[in-house]
Parts: C-alpha cells; structure tokens; sequence
C-alpha cells in the first residue's frame, strides 16, 4: 500500500463527488455521510454514464444517465440491473482522504 | 525503592496512581503537573459551567490525597526535558531528577484554529477550569459564540446559555455532533437547542475573529455576517501533547507511540492517556483512558496486562437533550439497519447490524435502554433471535408495530386540511365520527378536498386513522420507497407542519431510509424551495446533473451549452461571441434549437466555468435549457415587420421571459408568443402560450409537445400586456405551489381541473397573492448560476491527477 494524500474530505460536497485522474481512468470519490467517503470507478459498465455526476444516497449512486444504481461499498448494480464497477481502497486519516497509488499502478506497470 | 516520575496529574494518571497504590509496590513517586492542582474530573465541567455541580465535588486527587500516598507533588511545574540516557527529568528550574521508570500523560491541548484575531483577549478554549471560570463570569446580557458543535461546543453553549447568555454555535459540519451522530439525530438535536433559545448555525464557515482594543468583539463568517460576543469559545477539537516524548527521541504519530503494554519504544518510559497513539487510534473519552491506566499500574508492577480498544458511548451532558450514540453507526457491507421514528414524540433510534450482532446504536430523545444495547454490543451478543423486536428494547412485551399513519395522526386538530375551503383536521374527524364514512359523503358535508383534490389523500388517511380497520383506503401510489407518502401528502405536510429542511422531513414525514434516493431528493428539494424561499438552502447535491452543471448532460458525458436571447432575439456581437467560443473550446456541433435558442454541444465539464465565463462577458448568460424551470419564450416578429403582426409579440415575449427566469418548478415550462392567430410561433402546444388579436391576448395553458401531444386550453383574455404578464406568473406561481414534481402543467391541470385554475386566477387577491410569492422567490433565484460557477473553476476540475505521479 502506498497512501496518497489526495484532499480534504470537504472539498467534496455532501452526498456528493469528485473525480480524480489516475492511469486507470478517472476514479469517483463518493461522500455520503458527513465523514464517509468512498472509491470506485466513474464509469457506469451500462452506457458508460459519469458516476461521479449522480445522485449519492445512503450509500449508493445513481447514475445520471439511465438511473442505474451501484452499492458503493461492492461495485454491485442494484435492483434488477447487472454489472458491477470496480472500488479501490480508500482512507480518511485527519480529514484528509487518502488513495491507495499501489491499486492504480499496478496495471499501468504491466 | 525505586523511582517513579509522573509527567501530568490528569485523569488518566490519577486513575493510574490509585492502581499502582492498591496493588501495594514500593515506589518513590513524583508526579509533575502544569496546572497548580491536582486530579479532577475534565468531563464533570460541564454540569460546573450550568451550575449543577461545584468545582469541589469533582476534584478526584487533591493535594492532601497526594500527600497521605506520599507523593511528591510538583503542581504548576512543567517539565523541561527528559534525558532517556541518563534516566533523568529536568524540571523547568533546573532540578534535574532521576528515575527508573518514567510515565508521561501529558494529555492534549485545545486546537486553536488559526484564523485572524484568535489571539484577541476573549477568545478560549474549552479545556480546563480557568476556561469554565471564564464562561461562568458572563450572564444575562452577555452575548458568546461558540465555533464547534460537538460534544464540548454544545456542553459549553447550554451551560452558558442557562446562564442566561445570548449564545450562538457556529459548525462547520452539516449537522451538529456528526462524530457521534447522524443526520436524523443531528436534527432533532438543533431542534431542542434552538427550541432553547440557542441560535445553531450548520455547514457554516467563519472566517474571522474581530476585535476592539485588543478584546473580541465579533466572529465574522465567510458570508460577512457579523456574531457580536463578549466571548468567543473555540471548541473544533484536541490534540495530543506529544512535545516532551518526541523531544525525547521516542516514537510519535500523532500521538506518543504506546503498544498494549502501555510502553512506549523506550522500555523504560510509559506513555497514558490522551497524549498516546495506540494502534492507529487517539482518545479523547474517558472510559479507555481508565483502561490505559490500570494496564500501566499492571506493566509497572511487572505484571501482564493488555489494552484492547474497545466500543465507547457517549451522552451528552446537557440536561433534558437525552441522546445517546455508541459503537459503530456508519452504514456498510453487510450492515443492516434497524430505523424507528416517532415524529410525534421527537423520537429517533437506528440499530446497526451485522452478522446478526449488534455493533452500533444511535438514539435521541428516549435513550433509556441506551446501556443495554451498548451492553449488547460490547458483549457482542447474538441478536438473531430478538431481531423483530430488538428496537423496543428489553421492556419490550409484544406490543404494535409503528403506525405508518402516524405522519397524520400527528397533526393538531387545527391543522388545514384542505386549503381551498379552509377545512381543518378537527372538522374532518368530528365529520367523520358523526357518519360521513367514505370520501363522497365527507366531501359534501365538509368540502373538504372536494376543489382541487390534492389533499384527497390525506383526508382519505384521516378516515383510516379515525375509523382504523373499518377503512379501506385505495392504495395511492408513494413517492417511491423511502416513503408511505405520496407526493400531495409531502407537500401538504411540509406546509402544514412548517418542515424546513430535509432532514426535517425525513424525520417527521418518517422516511425509512437515512437520506432519500434518487427518486425523492429532487422532488423534497423543490417542494422546500418553493415553499420556502427565504428560510430554505437550496441543496445542489438533491438535483440532476443538469441542474448542478448548469448545463445539459450528453451521451458521452460531455455538456451542451445554451445562451439566454431573450425572446429569441441576437445581434451580431453575441453570435460572434458564441462562435468565437464554439471555436476556443472546439465544440464539435452547433445547433438552433427547438426553442430558438443556439445550442453548443460537446463541452467538457471542466471547461464549463471557462465558456460561461467568455459567454458573460458578452453579456450572455445561461439559458437554463437543463432546468425543472423557465426554458425559452419562442416568439415571432409580431408588429415589428410582420404584415398581419397585431401586437408587439416579440416585447412581450422578452418581457416574459425577464420575469420568468431562473425560477424553478416542477418541471420544465415553455412559453411562446405569437404576433396573430397565424400561430408562427406555435403557442398552442407550450405550457403557456399567448396569441396576440387585435383586441388583446389569449393566455391559454397546458399544451405539450413532447412524450403527449395535447393543445392548450384558454385561460382567459385580457386586454393589455400588463395583465398577459400578470395572468402569466400567477398561474406559472400556482403550479408551482400545488404540482407534483415532475408533473407538466397539463398532467397537474388533469388532475385539479382548469375550472379551478381559473377561479384562482380569476379571483384579484388570490392573483396578487400568487404574483408577490413569485417574485419573493425570484428575489433569490433570479439571477445568473454561470457568474456563480465561473467564479470556482476548480469545483468543476479533477480533484487530483495521479496519472503524473504513478508514471514517475
């Protein structure tokens, strides 16, 4: 693991996101409750709809597209969907996010 | 005999003295302490500041205790610095003492946040007995802010606010305690302190401490409002106070290193209390400090002893708040909720589940089995067989389940009903007792919801409540599953019972989810801000991304741009203006739209706040193609240059339109109007349309040309633009009051009936009444979001690129 210091959780709204650029392609930090924030890819797998530009709830997205719902904590598409996005580790130390660099270089090394 | 030197006589090495005592060793022991006292209870302040209790009946340690031990107390002495080589202390004198083994519980200090003006006289912490000495001094009068809701900031403003203090908080958060509470609970809590008299103010920055002659005077926030005090209280947390061990060279995170044993990387130095990291984790409650200090005595002793972390509760020492939070509360994999809410009573309890094991609870406002579901928690016991029923506590003896009617069974007896006819829930009821059984004969014998039927569903609940099993209510379809309700209901309710935020509906409506979905944010969001214009905070993060982009979302994730023209008029300077941007931001598609507007789609969002900047300066603002709002007013040349032009529909296009935009409603509304019955501009299928004749204007409404393809109806004829205009906002202001969310005009229309509309529109006050809330509202919500959003580019950026950092 190689913890990286992205931002301060207040620099994403409540039950909202914010997108950061990795190798991987642009990755959603979802904040839900007041101090809870999680990673997952921005990507919706259905048509490919900007997650991060959804509505956050409990802890789900909806994704602005076609409505299609993620359980944030698994990747998994709610409902009658199926798919599944991929979520990276992610760490709140002091109010301060914190981004594994290990889980994006990883496959851009190989 | 040996040695023993203690650095800090607080409460975790008062607790640690009386264990190492009982269990009889041979020590020579001098404790140190920079406060000129011994040991007394920090967290007891609170009820000292409120006067519930004296300073003497908290004191734990005091000198005399000290002596009869036959320690030697250096009280109002810090230590200077410790040699680990040479095993000795050197007091801030001089004297430099030996020891054998050394044990620092210097706690931690108030954080101070560093703003202007924090070293102005009057501004405290609050920490020790001088800070509560200092608050005690104020009185009726005296005005105090405190920055911080937590634990501590809210102690500190009920103790002083009984003391007949002015007192405001001010946190930063959005809900008050967030570390021990959600939102729900948060809610109810800034409901009973301001219900107070405390002014709370939440997601609420400050910005600077003001000052006069050296004293503060006024905390001033970032939005310039000024708090004037005669003291100002910062209670945003603690840190440890770490600088003696890492001047000593030991291990220090952001507290000193400890492992289980309570030793720090020097074996010979132990380390307690809320200077300690420990695993990861700080403290700043009280109960693990009482652990750390009976594993130290037994690692002085030679003994083995081990500090686990375990589970905390907390409660919030302000008589009458009861509120109780203990274990882990946040959501997760796995994690099961268990909500109960009893909007009546103020009641709110959550369980959190997982594995079929209790592992957190959050209550307020009937805490009373708090201690047996903490027990359950830390004793993790296995609750599947107690789960139905595990929220009503140990007590529980089989009673009903929540009334999902309880929402109405809620509201007073005077509470309106219906809003047409002016009848009140009471009526209702003692209508219904008398023999009107079903909703025919209550709607003759009453009125009620007999106009224009938005409260049908509640008046139909009223009888459900009233006559109970006896009624079988048609099912009405709800806003979607976070609630029983239906949209009519939430409206109404959040009028009646003055619901003024989210989590206040949420709460009292009895949402069984913590924060909504997709489906009814959007929907409570605008019934709020319609409702209530000036005291409700628009919430950017309950709309759709077009609406928080300010822009509409495409196929790829790009954005599509449309400028203002009012009426659907340019000139050459703005049609250079868009393709000089067109050009700069290598918009790849260019289109007039449906509305006569100009469409530049295939923009990236991070580039918006920069088109809209170069849109504005040529005066260009947002067109609001993406919103539940005013879209365009489509016009023809009217008088201007058409031969059979009757009036100057062009005019009074832009003049509708400069009255209309930025307003939200419930969905898109779409005005046209055309210069003569010709119908250039296509006025009969707009939510509005106005036809220009000779003798005046046809205001006629709830056309549609969309999903359903429908003609409008006539409103009325008025003569002059004057009344156009008027006649125009009124009925835009009473959909906006009565619609569903999502429902066009003509879906709204369907179900109240034109017949009402007219006579609403018809009768002179009640327009007058609708034009002024209109342009309340409009006060607020017209003006230009892209001057907004072109002020804060990075808002619209990635938060971070680690696509450089991971190549390197």
């Amino acid at each position: 693991m190689s913890w990286i210091d992205i931002a301060a959780i207040t620099d994403i709204p409540l039950r909202g996101a914010r997108v950061v650029k990795t190798p991987l392609g642009c990755v959603g930090l979802f904040r839900t409750a007041e101090a809870e924030v999680f990673a997952a890819s921005n990507t919706c797998p259905h048509k490919g709809g900007p997650l991060s530009e959804g509505i956050v709830h409990g802890q789900s997205v909806t994704c602005p597209l076609h409505n299609w719902v993620f359980d944030l904590n698994t990747g998994q598409a709610q409902g009658a969907d199926t798919g599944q996005i991929q979520t990276y580790p992610v760490r709140l130390e002091g109010g301060r996010i914190l981004l594994d660099g290990a889980a994006f270089a990883k496959r851009s090394a190989a | 005999m040996k040695k023993l030197i203690v650095i800090g006589a607080g409460m975790a090495s008062g607790r640690m003295l009386e264990h190492l005592l009982e269990q009889g060793g041979d020590w020579d022991v001098t404790l140190f302490n920079a406060e000129p006292r011994g040991c007394y209870n920090r967290i007891m302040l609170s009820p000292v500041l409120s006067g519930e209790k004296t300073y003497d009946e908290i004191v734990t340690h005091d000198a005399d205790w000290y002596e009869a031990q036959g320690i030697t107390c250096r009280f109002g002495e810090k230590v200077a610095q410790i040699d680990r080589t040479a095993q000795t202390v050197t007091a801030e004198n001089g004297d430099v003492l030996g020891y054998d083994k050394l044990v620092i519980a210097t706690g931690s200090a108030p954080f101070i946040i560093p703003m202007p003006g924090h070293d102005l006289e009057g501004v405290i912490a609050y920490r020790d007995l001088e800070d509560t000495q200092r608050m005690m001094s104020l009185g009726k009068g005296n005005k105090a802010v405190v920055i911080g809701g937590g634990l501590l900031g809210l102690e500190a403003a009920a103790g002083m606010q009984a003391r007949g203090v002015d007192v405001t908080v001010v946190h930063l958060m959005g809900h008050l305690m967030e570390r021990q509470l959600d939102e729900a609970a948060g809610y109810l809590l800034r409901k009973e302190l301001v219900g107070r008299g405390i002014n709370v103010l939440v997601s609420t920055n400050s910005k600077e401490i003001v000052g006069q002659d050296g004293h503060v005077k006024a905390l001033r926030l970032e939005n310039g409002t000024e708090l004037p005090c005669d003291l100002l209280v910062m209670a945003v947390g603690i840190r440890p106070s770490i600088a003696l061990g890492k001047d000593a060279g030991l291990a220090v995170g952001r507290g000193i290193h400890v492992d289980d044993q309570m030793l720090t990387s020097d074996a010979n130095i132990l380390a307690v209390g809320e200077c300690i990291e420990h695993d990861g984790a700080v403290f700043g409650l009280v109960a693990p400090l009482y652990d750390q200090a009976k594993v130290a005595a037994k690692t002085l002793m030679g003994e083995d002893a081990q500090f686990v972390q375990r589970d905390v509760s907390t409660k919030l020492k302000v008589t009458g708040c009861d509120l109780f939070s203990a274990g882990d509360f946040a959501e997760g994999e796995d994690r099961e909720d268990i909500v109960f809410r009893d909007p009546a009573r103020g009641v709110y309890k959550r369980l959190v589940l997982q594995d079929n094991k209790l592992i957190g609870a959050v209550m307020y406002g009937d805490t009373a089995d708090g201690n047996w579901f903490f027990g359950l928690i830390k004793d993790g016991t296995d609750v599947s067989d107690m789960r139905d029923t595990l929220i009503f506590g140990p007590a529980y003896q089989g009673g009903a389940a929540a009334d999902p009617l309880s929402a109405v069974a809620a509201l007073p007896d005077d509470a309106e009903i219906c809003g047409c006819n002016g009848v009140c829930k009471g009526t209702i009821v003692q209508a219904i007792n008398g023999g009107a059984q079903d909703l025919p004969s209550l709607k003759a014998c009453t009125k009620a919801s007999a106009s224009c039927g938005t409260c049908t569903g509640l008046v139909e609940q009223l009888l459900e409540v009233t006559l109970g099993d006896a009624y079988a209510a048609p099912a009405a379809q709800s806003v979607c599953g976070c609630t029983d309700l239906t949209h009519e209901d939430v409206r109404r309710l959040i009028k009646s019972q003055e619901l003024k935020s989210q989590p206040a509906v949420w709460q009292e409506l009895g949402w069984n989810t913590p924060n909504g979905c997709h489906v009814c944010r959007p929907a409570v969001n605008f019934y709020l801000l319609a409702d209530w214009p000036l005291e409700y905070q628009d919430d950017p993060q309950s709309r759709f991304v077009n609406e928080r982009k300010h822009a509409n979302i495409q196929k790829d994730g790009t954005f599509s741009v449309v400028p203002r023209m009012w009426g659907g008029i340019t000139n050459p300077a703005e049609l250079r203006a868009i393709a000089d941007a067109a050009d700069k931001y290598n918009v790849p598609t260019v289109k007039v739209t449906g509305g006569q507007r100009i469409d530049l789609l295939g923009v990236k969002g991070e580039d918006l706040p920069y088109i809209w900047a170069d849109l504005n300066r040529a005066g260009l603002v947002s067109g609001h193609a993406y919103s539940k709002g005013l879209r365009t007013v489509k016009t023809c040349v009217g008088t201007d240059h058409c031969r059979f032009g009757t009036q100057d529909s062009t005019g009074l296009g832009i003049k509708l339109e400069q009255a209309l935009w930025g307003s939200w409603t419930p969905h898109k509304v779409k005005l046209a109007v055309s210069g003569c019955p010709r119908n250039c501009a296509e006025a009969t299928c707009k939510d509005v349309g106005v036809i220009c004749v000779d003798s005046g204007y046809q205001v006629s409404v709830g056309g549609a040309a969309g999903m359903d393809l429908k003609e409008t109806e006539r409103l009325v004829d008025v003569a002059t633009e004057q009344e156009a205009i008027d006649v125009t906002v009124a009925f835009v202001q009473l959909y906006r009051e009565n619609a569903k969310y999502l429902d066009r005009p003509y879906k709204w229309l369907a179900k109240v009936g034109l017949d009402w509309v007219k006579e609403r529109i018809a009768d002179v006050d009640e327009r007058a009444r609708l034009i002024a809330a209109f342009e309340l509202s409009q006060t607020i919500y017209r003006k230009d979001p892209w001057a907004e959003g072109a002020a804060k580019p990075r808002a619209f950026a990635a938060l971070a690129d680690l696509t450089l950092e991971a190549a390197e």
